[in-house]
């Protein structure tokens, strides 16, 4: 006879308790960026709306950011590094294929109960994280789940390529996913198009790199203009079906926070996706960049700790890039 | 050349990138005379696909380097 098997007990809701960011100290110009390619800080401005980033010091590794950020949603968040259950790191650049990063913020932060995993989901990789957790506290596999976004970017950019170098910087942004009574994730609206692989790739493998060498260690290329059209055309589509799932309507926003790819994006999908212009959108790429999985969280908690967004207040979330992959929800800002 | 088209052409290139409506005649290029940079054309080509219901692939954009190509390309799609 089989036996019968206890199934785990869910939170009937999740939501985000809070949020915590870490930008590097070190700050970049478009100047210094301009000493290595040839480019401009009138274009780089017009092209991607960025002034400055962050750079992350050379010892600074992605674990150190994610502990960063992760410390401080944890503080806010008022829940302990044993209670964690689950933390979940969402970026393309820790420097290993094994083992994961997130296993090494988890013992970081004393999360001496937590499984731990990364994602590898680019520039969506926050919003994958998000929705993976929501499943989590729900399905009853953790109770508090730590979602960090990270990214060191400037280990794998080419900071001789005019296209690229300008955009890309350093940074991470954690949240804190835990049980609630109300529902403050909508579903999400997620996917993938392997059929783009190579509209953000590497520019080889390291097992390339290895064999047959050549004069450049792998880095990101992208090509732009697809990149861009896909964003805007599939991006708006997407985060509108979001609106939907969740049963709200623009007009019900209290924050537009996209991945903070390309202002020119940004824009792009405000219009796509008529919205209204008292919905305040993150801008946050302008002295950040784009830090691919981190760029969401960064922003978020920009947006609530300048007081531009109410804590509470609603918000529609959109991560998209390499895979072509994205992810879109609407969440009740912690 | 169709005058519909071109007329249709020049409002999403006013909304998209400011320009006014009209200079831009056929003749312009869309990089040297009016200053369209390529995330613009992208936009533009994104609006006139909607608008028009034609695909202009990303490969075909390089070639049109004027209002006049685009809107030979978007009246060949429409024929």
């Amino acid at each position: 006879m089989t036996a019968r098997i206890q199934a785990p007990a869910g939170a009937p809701y999740a939501r985000i308790l809070a949020v915590g960011s870490y930008r590097p100290e070190r700050v970049v110009t478009n100047a210094e960026v301009c000493e290595r390619i040839d480019s401009t800080d009138e274009w780089i401005r017009e092209r991607s709306g960025i002034v400055e980033r962050r750079y992350a010091a050379p010892d600074e590794t992605v674990i150190d950011l994610s502990v960063n950020a992760a410390e401080k949603a944890l503080a806010a968040a008022g829940i302990t590094a044993d209670q964690v259950g689950f933390v979940l790191v969402a970026t393309v650049t820790h420097p290993y294929q094994t083992p994961s990063a997130a296993s090494e913020v988890a013992y970081r932060l004393g999360a001496v109960n937590a499984a731990a995993t990364d994602i590898s989901s680019a520039c969506a990789g926050f919003c994958y994280g998000l929705a993976m957790a929501q499943d989590m506290v729900r399905g009853g596999s953790a109770t508090y789940v730590v979602v960090v976004g990270v990214e060191k970017l400037t280990d794998w950019i080419d900071l001789d390529d005019r296209a690229t170098a300008f955009i890309f910087a350093d940074g991470a942004g954690a949240v804190v996913v835990g049980p609630s009574d109300e529902p403050a994730i909508g579903p999400v609206v997620w996917g993938s198009d392997g059929s783009q692989h190579d509209a953000i790739c590497m520019t080889q493998s390291l097992i390339d790199f290895r064999d047959n060498g050549g004069p450049r260690f792998p880095t990101l290329s992208m090509q732009g203009q697809q990149v861009f059209r896909w964003a805007v055309s599939n991006g708006s589509v997407k985060a509108q079906e979001a609106l939907e799932r969740a049963g709200v309507t623009a007009d019900d926003l209290d924050a537009f926070i996209p991945h903070q790819a390309n202002m020119r994006i940004t824009d792009a999908m405000i219009r796509a996706l008529k919205l209204p212009e008292h919905v305040p959108v993150a801008r946050d790429i302008e002295t950040t960049g784009n830090t691919s999985a981190a760029s969401i969280p960064i922003a978020m908690d920009r947006m609530l700790s300048t007081g531009e967004v109410p804590h509470g207040g609603t918000a529609l979330l959109i991560g998209f890039g390499a895979g072509l992959a994205y992810a879109a929800q609407v969440v009740t800002l912690p | 050349m169709s005058q519909e088209i071109l007329d249709g052409l020049a409002v999403i290139v006013n909304e998209v990138a400011g320009v006014p409506v009209a200079d831009i005649q056929p003749d312009k290029s869309f990089i040297d005379d009016l200053d369209i940079d390529s995330l613009s054309m992208v936009e533009v080509v994104m609006a006139a696909e909607d608008k028009w219901g034609v695909k202009i692939p990303d490969s075909e954009v390089k070639n049109l380097r004027t209002v006049g190509d685009a809107v030979a390309y978007i009246e060949k799609s429409t024929a």
